[in-house]
């Protein structure tokens, strides 16, 4: 009985945080400091405890499906695809070249990267970054999947264009 | 049937004995001193030491690791004994020396191009190779400099800055050298760049004239001796005319293709590419010059005449296929033409000196198309087929088109023009693109898939005096590699999973094959070694718009990835892996 309430209260807390909607989303959330963003598993002297950076945004409906309108609107999808990759690498995937923490994902986004990733940092407003970042983190169910919107190409594939045997050639 | 077929080969024969004396002014002496191999683009060589009774005995003479893993598009050059070979990003140039046991490195070029240009990149970080002209090797690097290097020492001798990446620009086509003119073009049709091609001056490297592909008639640099054949084309400033509001300055049409010389009628030939975004919606009108043939002045780049293969493209059909000049009998009238296989899967038999359009007959499958009206030049496309604000399914060909650049090869023994191509078709949804200069601008969710029968790929030879296909091979993947032909009546090409492949020109019966390192995309050459021996030599090394999904390590789940091409090769890393090598064959 006292589990089920606790579960209640956890799921309606859950809730509320999926839902929730900032009118006037915080101008700057000091995401990357000191050496929040590593990319390295190598600490000279041993593993440091570090303060932990969070997505503000992390498990909100709202903002990954802005997120997700946002990766459209400054045309990430246009080298992402919708996730699998194309002009830049994919998104769906497990390997991070500069690692896939929510930092390491807003730092890439702001910094940009030396193979091509364009920098966006003073072009693109702090929170909308984080919403990105939830975006491309539920890309990898790294999101809950209650807060996760379906894929963004609306195109439905005829069945019988699909490619199901092995070295090529449809139905 | 083999009766009607070696009659059409004799009938062919005979009709094409003037193309013979037509791309020999250039005569055969073993080297490769351009991609295309001469100024007409036959990708043709006279060497016939191997042939079709010996070429089953074909060995690796030697290898050579360009040390990069993106998809090699090069053709390597030869040129007095020593080949030079063109990497992807970051552009390195090797020289080889063919008179030493193995071909070891003479010197290493490197231009050091920004890492950052990868980024705009549309379909990997190709290269497709360089020019050689009087003593130096020109060609271009990814972050928009073409260079000169010496050709004996690998100093450079000039770099000039031709755009910038942060326009979404990029450079990755083989330059052409003609009238001492170096000719250069950019890329990004799918960046919202705006499309040009250029003259330098071979000597000191300066921009000696600029090209656009839309805007006003100066800026086109059409003058007064345009003289297009077709009356629509004839009015002013259709460069801007042509597109809504000043849309033409972010309307693509980039010069990333193949060009062409007719030394007698001092012009060259080029195609311009796609306009953008791909969602046409967003840009009614004809979006002149776009997908157009142009025929123009190397000196001073004035255009002579032009053609648009596709007004206001729909479905990313770029005009910058290879033009290759010929001189056939058509209609019984001797005719300079050019032959030109476009995206649209149609195969444009052009009289070169005037621009009239003599067929225009489809060599792969097609739907969006009907005809074109040799007496307008207008073509008459499929509204069903057309794109936009909507999702429209089974467009043939896809966006690659019925060919992209993967280039012909045109033998005068028979006649017949040896292309490799695409059998694909797509389904598109179109989006609102929004522009952002330096990201792509292209407005769309595309899958394709494989065309009719299954496989995705056919190198066909085709008759263009009447304008039909004699025999066609079917490959499982695009063939994206290019093909070269020998008076030893062979055609040479490569797979996208690894066989370099030699078959009897006249009927396409495989007769060798040697299974590379990686998949092949590059072009293919031949030539005379120091030693009298006829080599052939091919890079191995997938990637490419069509292999991005292994050179990129794409994630073919999202069937959209590298514009849609991921769909049709989700399964090509079961077949092949990265990893660029160049292969140089002889007999024993």
């Amino acid at each position: 009985m006292r589990i089920a309430a606790i579960g209640f209260c956890l799921f309606a807390l859950i809730g509320c945080e999926r839902d929730r909607r900032e009118l006037r989303p915080a101008p700057t959330r000091l995401a990357i400091f000191k050496d929040a963003a590593r990319e390295s598993d190598l600490q000279p002297g041993g593993v440091h405890s570090e303060p932990q950076v969070q997505n503000p945004y992390s498990g909100n409906a709202y903002a990954i499906s802005e997120g997700q309108r946002l990766f459209s609107w400054y045309n990430c999808a246009g080298c992402h695809a919708n996730g699998g990759g194309g002009m830049g690498p994919p998104l769906i995937k497990d390997q991070w070249t500069y690692g896939g923490q929510p930092a390491n994902l807003f730092d890439t986004i702001v910094k940009g990267r030396p193979n091509g990733m364009p920098s966006w940092g003073g072009r693109i407003p702090e929170y909308q970054v984080w919403q990105l970042v939830a975006y491309i983190r539920s890309l990898n169910h790294e999101e809950p999947v209650t807060a996760t919107p379906p894929r963004s190409d609306h195109i439905q594939q005829d069945s019988g264009t699909l490619m199901n045997k092995p070295g090529g050639g449809t139905r | 049937m083999s009766f009607s077929k070696s009659r059409i080969l004799g009938c062919v024969f005979v009709f094409c004995a003037p193309a013979l004396a037509q791309i020999q002014n250039q005569a055969e002496d073993g080297q490769w001193p351009m991609a295309a191999k001469n100024f007409a683009s036959t990708r043709f060589s006279a060497l016939d030491q191997i042939n079709a009774a010996n070429v089953g005995t074909l060995k690796v003479a030697w290898t050579f690791s360009t040390g990069l893993t993106r998809g090699q598009e090069a053709a390597p050059l030869v040129v007095n004994n020593t080949m030079y070979v063109v990497t992807p990003w970051p552009n390195l140039l090797y020289a080889l020396d063919l008179t030493q046991p193995g071909a070891p490195v003479k010197w290493t070029y490197s231009p050091h191009p920004s890492a950052s240009a990868q980024g705009v990149a549309c379909c990997d970080v190709v290269n497709r190779g360089a020019a050689y002209f009087n003593g130096r090797i020109y060609y271009n690097t990814l972050d928009m400099h073409t260079v000169a290097v010496d050709a004996v020492t690998g100093k450079e001798v000039w770099k000039t800055t031709l755009g910038d990446i942060n326009s979404g620009e990029s450079m990755t086509m083989a330059p052409l050298v003609a009238k001492g003119r170096v000719i250069v073009g950019n890329s990004g049709g799918e960046l919202g760049v705006r499309g040009w091609l250029a003259g330098l001056d071979a000597a000191t490297g300066a921009i000696a004239w600029r090209a656009y592909a839309a805007g006003p008639d100066k800026d086109v640099l059409i003058g007064p001796n345009f003289k297009p054949f077709y009356q629509a084309d004839r009015a002013e400033d259709l460069g801007t005319k042509t597109w809504p509001g000043e849309s033409w300055k972010i309307g693509g049409g980039g010069g990333w293709g193949w060009i062409s010389y007719d030394p007698d009628l001092d012009l060259i030939y080029y195609g311009t590419a796609n306009p953008g975004p791909w969602n046409s919606e967003q840009r009614p009108g004809d979006n002149k010059w776009t997908c157009t043939l142009f025929a123009r002045r190397p000196e001073n780049g004035e255009a002579i005449w032009a053609y648009q293969l596709n007004p206001h493209d729909e479905q990313d059909y770029d005009g910058v296929n290879e033009n290759i000049l010929v001189d056939l009998t058509i209609g019984g009238r001797l005719r300079k033409v050019l032959l030109h296989p476009d995206r649209n899967a149609r195969m444009y038999v052009i009289d070169r000196a005037t621009g009239e359009v003599l067929s225009a007959e489809p060599f792969a499958h097609q739907n969006t198309t009907e005809s074109v009206d040799l007496k307008t030049g207008r073509i008459k496309t499929v509204p069903a087929k057309g794109t936009g604000f909507k999702t429209v399914r089974d467009i043939c060909p896809a966006a690659p088109g019925g060919k992209d650049w993967q280039p012909s090869s045109f033998s005068p023994q028979t006649g017949l023009m040896y292309i490799p191509h695409n059998n694909l078709c797509m389904e598109f949804e179109g989006v609102q693109a929004n522009y952002i200069a330096g990201t792509p601008y292209v407005g769309a969710n595309v899958r394709m898939y494989p065309g009719p029968g299954g496989h995705r790929g056919e190198v066909s030879a085709w008759d263009p005096v009447n304008a039909k296909t004699i025999w066609t091979a079917k490959e499982m993947f695009p063939a994206w590699s290019g093909t070269v032909v020998t008076a030893g009546g062979l055609l040479f090409y490569g797979t996208m999973d690894g066989w370099f492949k030699a078959v009897d020109a006249r009927n396409g019966r495989l007769l060798w094959q040697f299974k590379t390192g990686s998949g092949i995309i590059g072009q293919p050459v031949t030539y005379k070694g120091p030693d009298g021996k006829q080599y052939m030599a091919v890079l191995s090394g997938v990637g490419g718009w069509a292999g991005a999904v292994v050179s990129g390590g794409l994630n073919a789940k999202d069937g959209t990835a590298a514009l849609g091409f991921a769909n049709a090769m989700a399964d090509l890393p079961k077949y092949t892996t990265k990893g660029g090598t160049l292969y140089v064959f002889s007999l024993p």
